[in-house]
Protein backbone atom coordinates (compact mmCIF):
# COMPACT_ATOMS: atom_id res chain seq x y z
CA UNK A 1 0.00 0.00 0.00
CA UNK A 2 1.76 3.51 -0.53
CA UNK A 3 1.20 6.37 1.96
CA UNK A 4 -1.37 8.53 -0.41
CA UNK A 5 -3.79 5.04 0.06
CA UNK A 6 -2.51 4.89 3.96
CA UNK A 7 -3.75 8.24 4.18
CA UNK A 8 -6.88 7.91 2.59
CA UNK A 9 -7.85 4.65 4.46
CA UNK A 10 -7.32 6.41 7.74
CA UNK A 11 -9.46 9.20 6.01
CA UNK A 12 -6.81 11.78 7.24
CA UNK A 13 -7.65 14.51 4.59
CA UNK A 14 -10.45 16.09 3.06
CA UNK A 15 -8.86 17.73 0.21
CA UNK A 16 -5.64 16.62 -1.09
CA UNK A 17 -3.84 19.26 -3.11
CA UNK A 18 -0.20 20.49 -2.62
CA UNK A 19 0.77 24.58 -2.25
CA UNK A 20 4.18 25.82 -2.53
CA UNK A 21 5.47 28.31 -0.26
CA UNK A 22 8.32 30.46 -0.91
CA UNK A 23 11.83 28.96 -1.74
CA UNK A 24 13.39 30.03 1.34
CA UNK A 25 12.53 30.25 5.10
CA UNK A 26 12.74 28.62 8.70
CA UNK A 27 10.32 26.18 7.19
CA UNK A 28 11.76 25.55 4.09
CA UNK A 29 11.58 21.73 2.99
CA UNK A 30 8.75 20.91 5.91
CA UNK A 31 5.63 19.82 4.40
CA UNK A 32 2.36 20.94 6.67
CA UNK A 33 -1.09 20.33 6.94
CA UNK A 34 -3.80 22.52 7.78
CA UNK A 35 -6.96 21.92 9.67
CA UNK A 36 -10.03 22.55 7.36
CA UNK A 37 -11.58 25.36 9.10
CA UNK A 38 -8.81 27.63 8.65
CA UNK A 39 -8.88 29.68 5.13
CA UNK A 40 -6.83 28.40 2.24
CA UNK A 41 -6.79 30.39 -1.03
CA UNK A 42 -8.21 29.16 -3.26
CA UNK A 43 -8.70 25.58 -1.64
CA UNK A 44 -11.86 24.11 -0.92
CA UNK A 45 -12.40 24.23 3.35
CA UNK A 46 -15.30 23.05 4.70
CA UNK A 47 -14.86 22.67 8.37
CA UNK A 48 -16.11 19.36 8.48
CA UNK A 49 -19.67 20.43 7.81
CA UNK A 50 -21.94 19.62 4.82
CA UNK A 51 -23.10 22.72 5.08
CA UNK A 52 -20.20 24.44 3.56
CA UNK A 53 -19.71 21.64 0.80
CA UNK A 54 -18.05 23.24 -1.70
CA UNK A 55 -16.66 26.62 0.04
CA UNK A 56 -13.59 27.85 -1.60
CA UNK A 57 -12.20 31.00 0.49
CA UNK A 58 -11.39 33.96 -1.71
CA UNK A 59 -8.46 34.33 1.11
CA UNK A 60 -5.69 33.08 3.34
CA UNK A 61 -5.92 32.64 6.82
CA UNK A 62 -2.93 34.84 8.14
CA UNK A 63 -1.35 32.13 9.77
CA UNK A 64 -1.53 30.18 6.38
CA UNK A 65 0.13 33.85 4.80
CA UNK A 66 3.09 32.95 7.51
CA UNK A 67 3.61 29.51 6.69
CA UNK A 68 3.97 29.72 3.10
CA UNK A 69 6.14 32.71 3.20
CA UNK A 70 8.52 30.86 5.96
CA UNK A 71 8.66 28.75 3.12
CA UNK A 72 6.40 25.25 4.70
CA UNK A 73 4.64 22.84 1.67
CA UNK A 74 0.55 22.67 2.44
CA UNK A 75 0.13 19.02 1.50
CA UNK A 76 -3.90 19.10 2.46
CA UNK A 77 -6.65 19.92 4.50
CA UNK A 78 -7.50 17.39 7.03
CA UNK A 79 -10.57 16.08 8.43
CA UNK A 80 -11.71 17.35 11.72
CA UNK A 81 -15.25 17.30 14.04
CA UNK A 82 -17.94 19.23 12.01
CA UNK A 83 -17.32 22.97 13.23
CA UNK A 84 -14.65 22.31 15.74
CA UNK A 85 -17.44 20.40 17.83
CA UNK A 86 -16.24 17.24 18.71
CA UNK A 87 -13.53 15.21 20.89
CA UNK A 88 -12.67 12.33 18.37
CA UNK A 89 -12.86 13.33 14.88
CA UNK A 90 -16.28 11.39 14.85
CA UNK A 91 -18.91 14.19 13.73
CA UNK A 92 -17.16 15.02 10.28
CA UNK A 93 -20.06 15.17 7.37
CA UNK A 94 -16.63 13.18 5.59
CA UNK A 95 -16.56 10.06 7.76
CA UNK A 96 -14.18 9.50 10.84
CA UNK A 97 -10.75 9.43 10.88
CA UNK A 98 -8.76 6.37 12.26
CA UNK A 99 -5.94 6.87 15.06
CA UNK A 100 -2.83 5.57 13.13
CA UNK A 101 -1.51 4.29 16.53
CA UNK A 102 -4.80 1.52 16.36
CA UNK A 103 -6.82 2.04 13.22
CA UNK A 104 -9.78 0.45 15.31
CA UNK A 105 -9.68 3.70 17.76
CA UNK A 106 -10.59 7.43 17.21
CA UNK A 107 -7.71 9.58 16.84
CA UNK A 108 -9.27 12.37 19.32
CA UNK A 109 -10.28 15.73 18.21
CA UNK A 110 -11.46 18.16 17.29
CA UNK A 111 -8.11 18.19 15.26
CA UNK A 112 -7.99 14.60 14.56
CA UNK A 113 -6.52 14.92 10.63
CA UNK A 114 -4.03 17.29 11.72
CA UNK A 115 -3.15 15.02 14.13
CA UNK A 116 -2.93 11.92 12.22
CA UNK A 117 -1.47 13.30 9.20
CA UNK A 118 1.98 14.00 11.38
CA UNK A 119 1.63 10.39 13.42
CA UNK A 120 1.65 8.66 9.97
CA UNK A 121 3.86 10.46 8.59
CA UNK A 122 1.96 12.19 5.95
CA UNK A 123 3.08 15.53 7.17
CA UNK A 124 5.95 16.90 8.87
CA UNK A 125 4.12 19.43 10.94
CA UNK A 126 -0.18 20.32 11.26
CA UNK A 127 -1.80 23.28 12.21
CA UNK A 128 -5.17 22.85 14.17
CA UNK A 129 -7.20 25.00 16.50
CA UNK A 130 -7.85 24.24 20.30
CA UNK A 131 -11.04 25.81 21.23
CA UNK A 132 -11.27 23.01 24.66
CA UNK A 133 -8.47 20.92 23.80
CA UNK A 134 -8.51 20.16 20.20
CA UNK A 135 -5.01 20.52 19.31
CA UNK A 136 -3.95 19.03 22.72
CA UNK A 137 -6.48 15.73 22.62
CA UNK A 138 -5.59 14.33 19.13
CA UNK A 139 -1.86 15.18 19.80
CA UNK A 140 -2.42 13.15 23.28
CA UNK A 141 -3.89 10.27 21.25
CA UNK A 142 -2.28 10.10 18.31
CA UNK A 143 1.36 10.62 20.04
CA UNK A 144 2.72 13.60 18.88
CA UNK A 145 2.84 17.05 20.62
CA UNK A 146 0.75 19.71 20.58
CA UNK A 147 0.78 23.55 21.78
CA UNK A 148 -2.41 25.67 22.90
CA UNK A 149 -0.91 29.36 22.75
CA UNK A 150 -2.17 31.84 25.24
CA UNK A 151 -5.04 33.99 23.79
CA UNK A 152 -3.78 36.53 21.50
CA UNK A 153 -0.74 35.40 20.68
CA UNK A 154 -1.62 33.97 17.70
CA UNK A 155 -3.95 35.66 14.69
CA UNK A 156 -7.41 33.72 14.25
CA UNK A 157 -7.98 35.54 11.08
CA UNK A 158 -9.11 33.44 8.67
CA UNK A 159 -10.23 30.63 11.03
CA UNK A 160 -13.85 30.01 10.73
CA UNK A 161 -15.38 30.69 14.52
CA UNK A 162 -16.85 28.45 16.99
CA UNK A 163 -16.10 29.79 20.30
CA UNK A 164 -14.19 33.31 19.92
CA UNK A 165 -13.46 33.94 23.11
CA UNK A 166 -11.83 30.52 24.01
CA UNK A 167 -9.86 29.30 20.58
CA UNK A 168 -6.81 29.38 19.10
CA UNK A 169 -4.53 27.90 16.28
CA UNK A 170 -1.96 25.59 17.67
CA UNK A 171 1.07 23.65 15.66
CA UNK A 172 1.34 19.76 15.94
CA UNK A 173 4.28 17.84 15.03
CA UNK A 174 6.55 15.19 16.26
CA UNK A 175 8.73 16.77 18.36
CA UNK A 176 8.30 19.71 21.01
CA UNK A 177 11.05 21.41 19.01
CA UNK A 178 9.47 21.47 15.60
CA UNK A 179 5.85 22.50 16.95
CA UNK A 180 7.95 25.44 18.90
CA UNK A 181 9.68 26.41 15.15
CA UNK A 182 5.99 26.39 14.03
CA UNK A 183 4.57 28.44 16.81
CA UNK A 184 7.67 31.01 15.91
CA UNK A 185 6.22 30.96 12.33
CA UNK A 186 2.61 32.03 13.46
CA UNK A 187 2.93 33.66 16.56
CA UNK A 188 2.79 37.65 15.95
CA UNK A 189 0.43 40.98 16.47
CA UNK A 190 -2.19 40.74 13.03
CA UNK A 191 -3.65 44.15 12.04
CA UNK A 192 -6.78 42.01 10.88
CA UNK A 193 -7.61 40.21 14.16
CA UNK A 194 -8.03 42.93 17.67
CA UNK A 195 -8.20 40.19 19.60
CA UNK A 196 -4.17 39.10 18.71
CA UNK A 197 -2.17 41.16 21.89
CA UNK A 198 -1.32 44.31 20.94
CA UNK A 199 0.50 46.46 23.91
CA UNK A 200 0.78 49.82 22.69
CA UNK A 201 4.30 51.52 23.54
CA UNK A 202 4.21 55.39 24.70
CA UNK A 203 7.01 56.18 22.51
CA UNK A 204 7.53 53.88 19.59
CA UNK A 205 5.36 51.24 17.98
CA UNK A 206 3.53 48.66 19.72
CA UNK A 207 4.56 45.13 20.66
CA UNK A 208 3.67 41.84 20.77
CA UNK A 209 4.84 39.13 23.53
CA UNK A 210 5.99 37.24 20.73
CA UNK A 211 8.37 40.03 19.20
CA UNK A 212 11.24 38.76 21.15
CA UNK A 213 10.96 35.17 21.61
CA UNK A 214 12.64 31.90 20.14
CA UNK A 215 10.45 28.92 21.46
CA UNK A 216 12.45 26.67 19.24
CA UNK A 217 15.68 26.98 20.70
CA UNK A 218 14.00 27.04 24.21
CA UNK A 219 13.53 23.40 23.73
CA UNK A 220 16.44 22.27 25.29
CA UNK A 221 15.47 19.78 27.94
CA UNK A 222 16.94 21.85 30.91
CA UNK A 223 14.56 21.82 33.67
CA UNK A 224 17.28 21.33 36.47
CA UNK A 225 15.80 23.91 39.35
CA UNK A 226 12.30 24.33 37.98
CA UNK A 227 8.75 24.11 40.02
CA UNK A 228 6.15 22.01 38.83
CA UNK A 229 2.72 21.95 40.45
CA UNK A 230 0.94 18.96 40.13
CA UNK A 231 -3.39 19.76 40.49
CA UNK A 232 -4.28 16.95 42.53
CA UNK A 233 -8.46 17.60 41.44
CA UNK A 234 -6.88 17.03 37.52
CA UNK A 235 -4.60 13.36 37.98
CA UNK A 236 -7.66 11.70 40.26
CA UNK A 237 -10.28 11.22 37.72
CA UNK A 238 -7.94 9.79 35.09
CA UNK A 239 -7.67 5.90 34.22
CA UNK A 240 -4.87 4.18 36.93
CA UNK A 241 -2.64 2.97 33.23
CA UNK A 242 -3.10 6.73 33.06
CA UNK A 243 -2.31 8.00 36.21
CA UNK A 244 0.71 5.38 36.68
CA UNK A 245 2.27 6.32 32.89
CA UNK A 246 2.14 10.31 34.14
CA UNK A 247 3.81 9.60 37.50
CA UNK A 248 6.53 7.79 36.08
CA UNK A 249 6.96 10.97 33.38
CA UNK A 250 7.13 12.73 36.85
CA UNK A 251 9.66 11.19 38.96
CA UNK A 252 12.14 11.52 35.12
CA UNK A 253 11.40 14.72 35.57
CA UNK A 254 12.51 14.75 39.41
CA UNK A 255 15.45 13.22 37.94
CA UNK A 256 16.41 16.07 36.25
CA UNK A 257 16.47 18.53 38.91
CA UNK A 258 11.97 19.16 38.67
CA UNK A 259 10.91 20.32 42.25
CA UNK A 260 7.51 19.01 42.38
CA UNK A 261 4.91 20.74 44.35
CA UNK A 262 0.91 19.88 45.30
CA UNK A 263 -1.96 22.74 44.12
CA UNK A 264 -5.31 22.79 44.51
CA UNK A 265 -7.67 24.16 42.19
CA UNK A 266 -10.79 23.44 43.69
CA UNK A 267 -12.84 25.82 41.01
CA UNK A 268 -11.85 22.40 38.21
CA UNK A 269 -15.01 21.00 39.40
CA UNK A 270 -17.17 23.18 37.21
CA UNK A 271 -14.76 23.97 34.47
CA UNK A 272 -16.52 21.52 31.86
CA UNK A 273 -19.94 23.41 32.79
CA UNK A 274 -18.93 26.41 32.19
CA UNK A 275 -16.85 26.03 29.04
CA UNK A 276 -19.71 24.25 27.57
CA UNK A 277 -22.47 26.75 27.94
CA UNK A 278 -20.17 29.72 26.74
CA UNK A 279 -18.86 27.57 23.47
CA UNK A 280 -22.12 26.54 22.78
CA UNK A 281 -23.43 30.47 23.80
CA UNK A 282 -20.75 31.41 21.41
CA UNK A 283 -21.32 28.78 18.31
CA UNK A 284 -25.24 29.34 18.84
CA UNK A 285 -24.11 33.13 17.61
CA UNK A 286 -20.90 32.39 15.61
CA UNK A 287 -23.14 29.95 13.36
CA UNK A 288 -26.04 31.98 12.95
CA UNK A 289 -23.89 33.12 9.41
CA UNK A 290 -24.51 30.13 8.19
CA UNK A 291 -28.30 30.92 6.36
CA UNK A 292 -27.84 29.75 2.71
CA UNK A 293 -27.40 32.99 1.46
CA UNK A 294 -23.79 33.93 1.38
CA UNK A 295 -22.36 30.56 1.22
CA UNK A 296 -23.69 27.26 2.66
CA UNK A 297 -26.74 25.40 1.37
CA UNK A 298 -29.67 27.12 -0.20
CA UNK A 299 -32.94 26.55 1.20
CA UNK A 300 -34.91 27.12 -1.76
CA UNK A 301 -38.36 28.80 -2.12
CA UNK A 302 -40.30 29.92 0.94
CA UNK A 303 -39.95 32.98 3.22
CA UNK A 304 -36.48 33.96 4.51
CA UNK A 305 -37.12 32.25 8.10
CA UNK A 306 -38.55 29.02 6.33
CA UNK A 307 -35.39 28.73 4.03
CA UNK A 308 -32.73 29.83 6.73
CA UNK A 309 -34.44 26.83 8.86
CA UNK A 310 -33.82 24.61 5.97
CA UNK A 311 -30.70 25.29 5.00
CA UNK A 312 -30.11 24.69 8.55
CA UNK A 313 -31.80 21.28 9.14
CA UNK A 314 -29.94 20.11 6.01
CA UNK A 315 -26.44 21.42 6.03
CA UNK A 316 -25.38 21.10 9.83
CA UNK A 317 -24.63 17.61 11.49
CA UNK A 318 -26.00 16.48 14.82
CA UNK A 319 -23.74 17.74 17.43
CA UNK A 320 -23.56 21.25 15.57
CA UNK A 321 -27.57 21.29 15.73
CA UNK A 322 -27.32 19.81 19.33
CA UNK A 323 -24.96 22.60 20.52
CA UNK A 324 -26.83 25.64 18.57
CA UNK A 325 -29.56 24.58 20.31
CA UNK A 326 -28.39 24.40 23.43
CA UNK A 327 -26.53 27.86 23.13
CA UNK A 328 -29.76 29.28 22.03
CA UNK A 329 -31.20 27.84 25.54
CA UNK A 330 -28.48 29.38 27.71
CA UNK A 331 -28.94 32.41 26.30
CA UNK A 332 -32.49 32.46 25.76
CA UNK A 333 -34.84 35.04 28.28
CA UNK A 334 -35.03 33.75 31.85
CA UNK A 335 -31.89 31.40 31.50
CA UNK A 336 -29.56 33.49 30.69
CA UNK A 337 -28.93 34.44 34.36
CA UNK A 338 -29.05 30.30 35.18
CA UNK A 339 -26.89 29.24 32.86
CA UNK A 340 -24.39 32.13 31.00
CA UNK A 341 -23.81 34.48 33.68
CA UNK A 342 -23.31 31.61 35.98
CA UNK A 343 -20.66 30.21 33.85
CA UNK A 344 -19.25 33.46 33.58
CA UNK A 345 -18.25 33.59 37.39
CA UNK A 346 -17.01 29.80 36.74
CA UNK A 347 -14.39 31.18 34.26
CA UNK A 348 -13.39 34.16 36.40
CA UNK A 349 -12.89 31.31 39.07
CA UNK A 350 -10.81 28.80 37.31
CA UNK A 351 -8.61 32.09 35.92
CA UNK A 352 -7.89 32.98 39.59
CA UNK A 353 -7.49 29.60 40.68
CA UNK A 354 -4.58 29.16 37.94
CA UNK A 355 -3.06 32.65 39.00
CA UNK A 356 -2.89 31.32 42.55
CA UNK A 357 -1.47 27.59 41.71
CA UNK A 358 0.99 29.50 39.51
CA UNK A 359 2.28 31.67 41.78
CA UNK A 360 3.72 28.45 43.82
CA UNK A 361 4.85 26.52 40.25
CA UNK A 362 6.45 27.63 37.04
CA UNK A 363 4.30 25.34 35.31
CA UNK A 364 1.22 22.91 35.93
CA UNK A 365 1.60 19.58 34.97
CA UNK A 366 -1.48 16.67 34.17
CA UNK A 367 -2.37 14.10 31.97
CA UNK A 368 -3.56 15.54 28.88
CA UNK A 369 -6.63 13.00 28.39
CA UNK A 370 -7.72 11.16 31.40
CA UNK A 371 -8.43 8.13 29.07
CA UNK A 372 -6.68 5.91 26.59
CA UNK A 373 -7.93 6.31 22.99
CA UNK A 374 -11.52 4.98 22.67
CA UNK A 375 -13.06 2.64 20.09
CA UNK A 376 -14.58 4.64 17.09
CA UNK A 377 -18.47 4.61 17.88
CA UNK A 378 -17.83 3.80 21.81
CA UNK A 379 -18.98 7.75 23.17
CA UNK A 380 -20.84 8.99 19.96
CA UNK A 381 -24.68 8.47 21.41
CA UNK A 382 -23.62 9.62 24.92
CA UNK A 383 -23.02 13.52 24.51
CA UNK A 384 -22.23 14.01 28.25
CA UNK A 385 -19.60 11.20 28.34
CA UNK A 386 -18.07 13.09 25.43
CA UNK A 387 -18.01 16.27 27.36
CA UNK A 388 -16.51 14.80 30.51
CA UNK A 389 -13.79 13.24 28.45
CA UNK A 390 -12.20 17.15 28.31
CA UNK A 391 -12.01 17.69 31.95
CA UNK A 392 -7.84 18.21 31.75
CA UNK A 393 -8.08 20.60 29.15
CA UNK A 394 -10.88 22.61 28.76
CA UNK A 395 -10.09 24.91 31.98
CA UNK A 396 -6.68 26.33 29.97
CA UNK A 397 -8.87 27.83 27.60
CA UNK A 398 -11.14 29.10 30.11
CA UNK A 399 -8.15 30.78 31.71
CA UNK A 400 -6.96 31.85 28.37
CA UNK A 401 -3.56 30.38 29.02
CA UNK A 402 -0.53 28.32 26.88
CA UNK A 403 -0.50 24.52 27.33
CA UNK A 404 1.50 21.89 25.55
CA UNK A 405 0.75 17.49 25.32
CA UNK A 406 3.89 15.75 24.96
CA UNK A 407 3.90 11.79 24.62
CA UNK A 408 4.46 10.41 28.16
CA UNK A 409 4.65 6.55 27.09
CA UNK A 410 2.02 3.79 26.70
CA UNK A 411 -0.82 2.24 28.52
CA UNK A 412 -1.84 -0.89 26.74
CA UNK A 413 0.47 -0.25 23.66
CA UNK A 414 -1.51 3.22 23.41
CA UNK A 415 0.21 6.56 23.73
CA UNK A 416 -0.48 9.01 26.75
CA UNK A 417 -0.04 12.58 26.92
CA UNK A 418 1.40 14.77 29.49
CA UNK A 419 -0.15 18.26 29.54
CA UNK A 420 1.93 21.36 30.95
CA UNK A 421 -0.15 24.36 31.66
CA UNK A 422 2.00 27.73 31.95
CA UNK A 423 1.36 31.63 33.19
CA UNK A 424 -0.22 33.80 30.03
CA UNK A 425 2.02 34.74 27.43
CA UNK A 426 5.01 32.13 29.51
CA UNK A 427 5.10 29.53 26.29
CA UNK A 428 9.22 29.55 27.39
CA UNK A 429 8.19 27.63 30.26
CA UNK A 430 5.91 24.69 28.88
CA UNK A 431 8.38 23.96 25.44
CA UNK A 432 11.09 23.66 27.56
CA UNK A 433 9.34 21.47 30.22
CA UNK A 434 7.87 19.88 27.31
CA UNK A 435 11.01 19.16 25.61
CA UNK A 436 12.82 17.36 28.96
CA UNK A 437 9.77 14.89 28.95
CA UNK A 438 10.47 13.89 25.04
CA UNK A 439 14.37 13.07 25.90
CA UNK B 1 -40.43 24.49 30.59
CA UNK B 2 -40.61 27.38 28.26
CA UNK B 3 -38.42 30.34 28.03
CA UNK B 4 -41.00 31.97 30.33
CA UNK B 5 -41.27 29.73 32.62
CA UNK B 6 -39.66 29.63 36.27
CA UNK B 7 -41.36 26.72 37.63
CA UNK B 8 -40.14 23.11 39.03
CA UNK B 9 -39.32 21.42 35.99
CA UNK B 10 -37.50 24.58 35.20
CA UNK B 11 -35.09 23.39 38.05
CA UNK B 12 -34.81 19.77 37.20
CA UNK B 13 -33.58 20.25 33.39
CA UNK B 14 -36.62 18.63 32.37
CA UNK B 15 -37.36 18.93 28.64
CA UNK B 16 -40.23 17.92 26.11
CA UNK B 17 -39.49 17.23 22.60
CA UNK B 18 -41.91 20.51 21.79
CA UNK B 19 -39.50 22.62 24.10
CA UNK B 20 -36.51 21.28 21.97
CA UNK B 21 -38.93 22.43 19.18
CA UNK B 22 -39.47 25.91 20.06
CA UNK B 23 -35.57 26.42 20.72
CA UNK B 24 -35.11 25.33 17.16
CA UNK B 25 -37.48 27.61 15.79
CA UNK B 26 -35.60 30.82 17.59
CA UNK B 27 -32.41 29.41 16.60
CA UNK B 28 -34.34 28.79 12.97
CA UNK B 29 -32.90 25.06 12.71
CA UNK B 30 -35.69 22.31 11.26
CA UNK B 31 -35.76 19.21 12.95
CA UNK B 32 -37.73 15.88 11.98
CA UNK B 33 -39.66 14.50 15.16
CA UNK B 34 -37.33 11.94 15.75
CA UNK B 35 -34.37 14.42 16.36
CA UNK B 36 -36.94 16.22 18.57
CA UNK B 37 -37.54 13.47 20.88
CA UNK B 38 -33.53 12.48 20.46
CA UNK B 39 -32.77 16.21 21.46
CA UNK B 40 -35.12 16.32 24.58
CA UNK B 41 -33.91 13.39 25.91
CA UNK B 42 -30.10 14.64 25.50
CA UNK B 43 -30.94 17.39 27.05
CA UNK B 44 -32.36 17.04 30.12
CA UNK B 45 -28.75 14.67 30.96
CA UNK B 46 -26.82 18.15 29.78
CA UNK B 47 -29.08 20.84 31.44
CA UNK B 48 -29.45 18.33 35.19
CA UNK B 49 -25.03 18.45 34.81
CA UNK B 50 -25.07 22.36 33.73
CA UNK B 51 -27.52 23.16 36.88
CA UNK B 52 -23.89 22.47 39.32
CA UNK B 53 -23.38 26.11 38.30
CA UNK B 54 -25.42 27.17 40.92
CA UNK B 55 -22.74 26.45 43.44
CA UNK B 56 -20.12 28.65 42.04
CA UNK B 57 -19.65 31.88 43.59
CA UNK B 58 -19.61 35.01 42.10
CA UNK B 59 -16.18 35.86 41.57
CA UNK B 60 -14.66 39.78 41.09
CA UNK B 61 -13.42 39.81 37.43
CA UNK B 62 -12.03 43.32 36.54
CA UNK B 63 -9.84 42.47 32.99
CA UNK B 64 -7.43 45.62 31.77
CA UNK B 65 -8.83 46.86 28.56
CA UNK B 66 -7.31 49.49 26.74
CA UNK B 67 -9.06 51.11 23.70
CA UNK B 68 -6.81 50.57 20.48
CA UNK B 69 -8.04 52.82 17.65
CA UNK B 70 -6.48 52.75 13.87
CA UNK B 71 -6.52 55.10 11.47
CA UNK B 72 -9.97 54.97 9.65
CA UNK B 73 -8.35 54.41 6.18
CA UNK B 74 -9.84 52.85 2.79
CA UNK B 75 -8.51 49.41 2.17
CA UNK B 76 -8.64 46.73 -0.68
CA UNK B 77 -10.87 44.42 0.34
CA UNK B 78 -12.57 41.10 -1.58
CA UNK B 79 -14.01 42.14 -5.49
CA UNK B 80 -17.55 41.57 -6.09
CA UNK B 81 -16.80 39.26 -7.80
CA UNK B 82 -15.18 37.04 -4.87
CA UNK B 83 -17.62 38.02 -2.44
CA UNK B 84 -20.57 36.52 -4.66
CA UNK B 85 -18.04 33.30 -5.83
CA UNK B 86 -19.81 30.88 -3.09
CA UNK B 87 -23.70 32.18 -2.81
CA UNK B 88 -25.65 29.18 -3.98
CA UNK B 89 -27.64 31.90 -5.94
CA UNK B 90 -27.10 35.57 -7.17
CA UNK B 91 -28.29 37.74 -9.59
CA UNK B 92 -26.94 41.32 -10.95
CA UNK B 93 -24.15 41.41 -8.67
CA UNK B 94 -26.17 40.84 -5.81
CA UNK B 95 -26.59 38.21 -3.36
CA UNK B 96 -30.07 36.73 -4.09
CA UNK B 97 -32.02 35.36 -1.16
CA UNK B 98 -35.84 34.18 0.19
CA UNK B 99 -38.30 36.77 0.83
CA UNK B 100 -38.13 38.33 3.81
CA UNK B 101 -42.06 38.54 4.53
Amino acid sequence: MSADDAADDLNVFLARETVEGADDGPLAGKTLAVKDNISTEGVATTCGSAMLEGYVPPYDATVVERVREAGATIVGKTNMDEFGMGGTTETSAYGPTKNPVDPERVPGGSSGGSAAAVAAGEADLALGSDTGGSVRNPAAFCGVVGIKPTYGLVSRYGLVAYANSLEQIGPLANTVEDAAALLDVIAGPDEHDATTRYDAAEDGPAVHPADETDYAATADGDVDGMTVGVPTELVEGADDAVVKVFEDALAELEAKGVETVEVSLPSVEHAVQAYYVIAMSEASSNLARFDGVRYGIGGGEGNWNESFARSREEGFGDEVKRRVLLGTYALSAGYHDKYYKKAQDARAWVKQDFDEALAEADVLATPTMPVVPPKRGESLDDPLALYLMDANTVPVNLANLPAISVPAGEADGLPVGMQFVGPAFGEEAVIRAGSAVEE
Amino acid sequence: MTTTDEGDDADVGGVDPDEVRHVADLARVDLDDEEAATFAEQFADVLDYFAALDEVPEVADEPDLVNVMRADEVRDGLTQEEALANAPESEAGFFKGPKVS
